[in-house]
């Protein structure tokens, strides 16, 4: 008996290991709740990147639901996002606010030139002092924002196809109940 | 073409693993020499053809071939090419070739220096490493395969991890890799000889060297992850009980117990089914570490990217392997306790409780480690335990440990006599504490742990001199110290560096977290910083604000330090990056926090830490240490070769001739 006792404890501990893999499938483990969800969008006035005379604030924006995506031509993960961005959100007819974060703006303005544009309008936020209100710790991000200028929706990283799916739409489907 | 090759050459090697861990296994099973001979051969090509698959991918990164996939997500064009050459083990892909390839190495270092060991027995031996090996090829290629093409080509790549980007950790993986890794040879010892029967001692005499030298590895390769997190995670610390640290540290811990308990089972027959149980425990240990690293079922900074699939794959692999080995051990551990009577106080009873206690530091942090998964598991949410259980309970073990050590070597096999160690000792423990209070006078800091840090490495450090002394003085010349004893002094004399580092350190240390305006100057522990603002930086592929900080002692300037804050292409988050003015007695670490205002003030940390590289240092000690005692010449004075009855000479020329 005492020879099986390593086997058997051996055994507990696959139990848990095995725990451990069914938890993390059903469970997201990038989930880290903001405490900006259900609070209002942090104020912010941001000049825009086509044309920096003009800015867009939060009051312009109010009265719509909107999708912000932070992003930045130094970021990576944003061009594997921006193809799906494209064929994936921009036809759900969400109007899609670019934040272009601790970018300088010639820089983000080369990387749209190159891979495409899909946001409805873009601002610059070359210093990254919105990001942080925003809580923005790395790019890309997206949060989603309804027409009373409410956080609805955060997705830290990049869309997927399959988040779109899970995540996003069940959101929209939310605020389009909510409308009437 | 190439990466092709390279999968190809991958193929082969799983083929090849299949084959080694099946023909000698069947081989020595049957008593069939002609597949007994097989073993050697098969595993020297299964190194050949992993070395091609990893020298091709090696060949990728350094060509920038970003049509493969691993590589463009793991380079870019401005990567320096050193950091394209430690890139290929940047990331999970390429991390499990490298180990895979470690192996190999033992693998075939085992095969070259293994021919006075009986035939059979070494194909046992090889035929339990060829099994490990197919489970990591296997891995590799069905969840993990590196070759896989990104086509079209990018133009180019993402990037290594930024963190990743520095000279440290260009030798981290390597030799941490090399110590894991290498207790497999004593794993694959142990159940090769319960598969043959083969318990008598002789096996632990042929495992030692093996064990020491995987050990000193192993020690090397966390000491070198410990002084990385110093400088580079950017707060001061060099040890943060993170997971993944953990993984590395629980092997460290057994391996500790396993080389103590195979010297008494190696000399004095005794503990030998506990010896085995620590060999499978080690290999196991390190097995789970890679499971914990990368199924992402604990997650922590180092983690790598997870994926439930390769979590289900390794967790099937480790079941096979651990469960079959205590499987084994069940049915074939020695049932009665061999080796010769000992009395209470013996060296037997002192190397014991080491034993006893390491077993139960690393059963600790095994449960601190998967703390947040039983939180999960019995629904009261994930909660992790963090460093205050860690040190608590670490310092608690350990205690013990350091109060005995110094009687280890006084106290003689079978029946000590703890008088006259008491009264050889006496003087070191009159020295350390009056050493230690006196320490406390001087830096007059009246801190518990400083103290009785002091006076631990004091009493640690004279104790093993005594020993030395006392072997110079009695044994005659020539015949005073044997490798075996020369690398015990060095390592315990490594502990007692290490205790006086850490304790120190944490006792003395001065850490403040300041803002400063340029031109501004603060007086911290005895010094001046003034600060001279912070300017733009240009890396070879990053930029980087960088401070500039004088340095100076009483008007004279010692040392301009220059912290940066590092933006790396893609989008990593900013790397912050300390500057040290290292020395033996005290290190000055300055690291950049954030920019308060828009007349150029910033948050500054700033460190003085007395002793900090003593932890280092015995830590370096202690790996010394390992690799001394593994070259003592009694681990090669083997009974001569041993051979196998009947059809052996046969083949003898085969067999050569194949290997070669």
């Amino acid at each position: 008996m005492n020879r099986l006792l390593p086997l058997l404890g051996f055994f507990a501990l696959v139990g848990l290991l095995g725990f451990g893999i069914w938890w993390n499938t059903h469970h997201e483990t990038n989930e880290v709740p903001s405490p900006l969800i259900g609070k209002p969008a942090p104020e912010f006035t941001l000049p825009l990147l086509y044309d920096s005379t003009k800015s867009l604030s939060k009051a312009d924006l109010l009265g719509k639901p909107y999708l912000v995506n932070v992003f930045g031509s130094w970021c990576a993960t944003c061009q594997y996002e921006h193809p799906i961005l494209t064929a994936k959100v921009k036809p759900l007819g969400i109007k899609l606010i670019g934040m272009a974060w601790k970018d300088p703006p010639e820089d983000s303005k080369r990387w749209l030139a190159r891979f495409g544009d899909p946001y409805d309008a873009i601002v610059s936020d070359a210093d990254g002092r919105t990001g942080i209100d925003f809580g923005v710790y790395m790019a890309p991000e997206s949060f989603l924002v309804d027409a009373q200028g409410v956080i609805r929706y955060k997705r830290i990283g990049m869309f997927t196809p399959e988040l779109i799916e899970r995540e996003l739409l069940p959101e929209l489907a939310k605020l389009q109940q909510a409308k009437p | 073409m190439l990466p092709e090759l390279g999968q190809f050459a991958l193929i082969l090697a799983l083929l090849l693993a299949l084959a080694q861990c099946v023909l000698p296994m069947i081989g020595a099973w049957r008593g069939n020499a002609a597949l007994i001979a097989t073993a050697r051969p098969i595993a020297t090509g299964q190194f050949v053809f992993v070395a091609l698959a990893f020298g091709v991918l090696t060949y990728a990164f350094l060509t920038q071939d970003f049509s493969v996939r691993y590589v463009a997500q793991n380079s870019n064009l401005a990567l320096p090419w050193y950091y394209r050459f430690s890139a290929v083990w940047g990331a999970h892909e390429g991390s499990l070739l490298l180990w895979v390839l470690i192996l190999d190495v033992w693998t075939l270092a085992l095969a070259a220096f293994s021919r006075r060991l009986p035939d059979a027995f070494i194909a046992r031996v090889l035929g339990v490493l060829g099994f490990v090996s197919l489970g990591f090829l296997a891995f590799t290629i069905f969840t993990s395969n590196p070759f896989v093409r990104h086509l079209p080509a990018l133009a180019d790549g993402a990037d290594l991890n930024p963190i990743l980007q520095d000279p440290g950790l260009i030798m981290h993986p390597p030799m941490l890799y090399m110590g894991y890794v290498g207790f497999s040879v004593a794993f694959a010892f142990a159940i090769a000889a319960l598969l043959g029967g083969e318990l008598d001692v002789a096996w632990i005499r042929w495992a030692r060297p093996w064990t020491n030298v995987a050990w000193a590895f192993l020690t090397l390769g966390i000491t070198l992850g410990s002084w990385w997190a110093y400088y580079v995670l950017g707060w001061g610390g060099w040890w943060f009980w993170d997971p993944v640290e953990n993984a590395s540290f629980m092997p460290w811990l057994v391996g500790t117990a396993l080389i103590h308990s195979q010297a008494v089972t190696e000399k004095r027959g005794s503990f030998r089914a506990w010896t085995l149980l620590l060999s499978i425990f080690a290999f196991s240990l390190s097995l789970l570490g890679t499971f914990l690293v990368r199924s992402g079922v604990l997650t922590s900074v180092h983690a790598f990217a997870s994926d439930p699939k390769r979590g289900l794959f390794i967790l099937a692999f480790l079941t096979l392997v651990v469960g079959g080995s205590l499987t084994i051990y069940a049915l074939r551990a020695p049932k009665v306790a061999g080796g010769k009577p000992f009395q209470m106080l013996s060296r037997e009873t002192l190397l014991l409780i080491n034993n006893l206690l390491f077993a139960c530091a690393a059963a600790m942090v095994l449960l601190g480690t998967l703390y947040p998964l039983i939180g999960d598991a019995l629904g009261v949410g994930r909660i992790s335990v963090g460093p205050p259980y860690f040190g608590f309970m670490f310092v608690l073990l350990m205690l013990p440990v350091v109060l005995l050590i110094p009687f280890g070597p006084f106290f003689r096999w079978a029946a000590g006599d703890w008088r006259a160690t008491l009264r050889v000792l006496a003087p070191a423990l009159a020295l350390a504490v009056v050493c230690a209070l006196m320490a406390s006078l001087l830096v007059g800091v009246p801190s518990v742990r400083g103290i009785a840090g002091v006076a631990a490495s004091l009493w640690v450090g004279i104790g093993i001199a005594l020993y030395a002394l006392k072997r110079w003085r009695e044994a005659p010349r020539g015949r005073r110290y044997t490798q075996e004893m020369l690398g015990m002094i060095a390592a315990h004399f490594g502990v007692a560096i290490f205790l006086a580092g850490v304790l120190v350190t944490e006792a003395t240390s001065v850490e403040s977290d300041v803002r400063m305006a340029p031109g501004e100057t603060k007086h911290i522990a005895g010094l001046d910083f003034k600060f001279n603002g912070v300017a733009a930086a240009q890396g070879p592929n990053f930029r980087a604000q960088q401070g500039v900080i004088e340095v100076s002692r009483d008007g004279k300037i010692i040392s301009t330090l220059n912290p940066q804050k590092r933006q790396y292409s893609g989008n990593a988050p900013v790397q912050t990056k300390a500057d040290i003015q290292p020395g033996l007695f005290r290190d000055v670490y300055v690291a950049l926090g954030e920019s308060l205002d828009d007349k150029g003030a910033w948050a500054v940390r700033i460190y003085v830490k007395p002793f900090v590289r003593w932890i280092w240092l015995g830590g370096l000690l202690m790996m010394l240490g390992g690799f001394v005692a593994a070259t003592d010449r009694r681990f090669r004075a083997l009974p001569a070769r041993i051979e196998a009855p009947a059809t052996r000479p046969a083949l003898a020329t085969t067999e050569t001739a194949l290997a070669q």
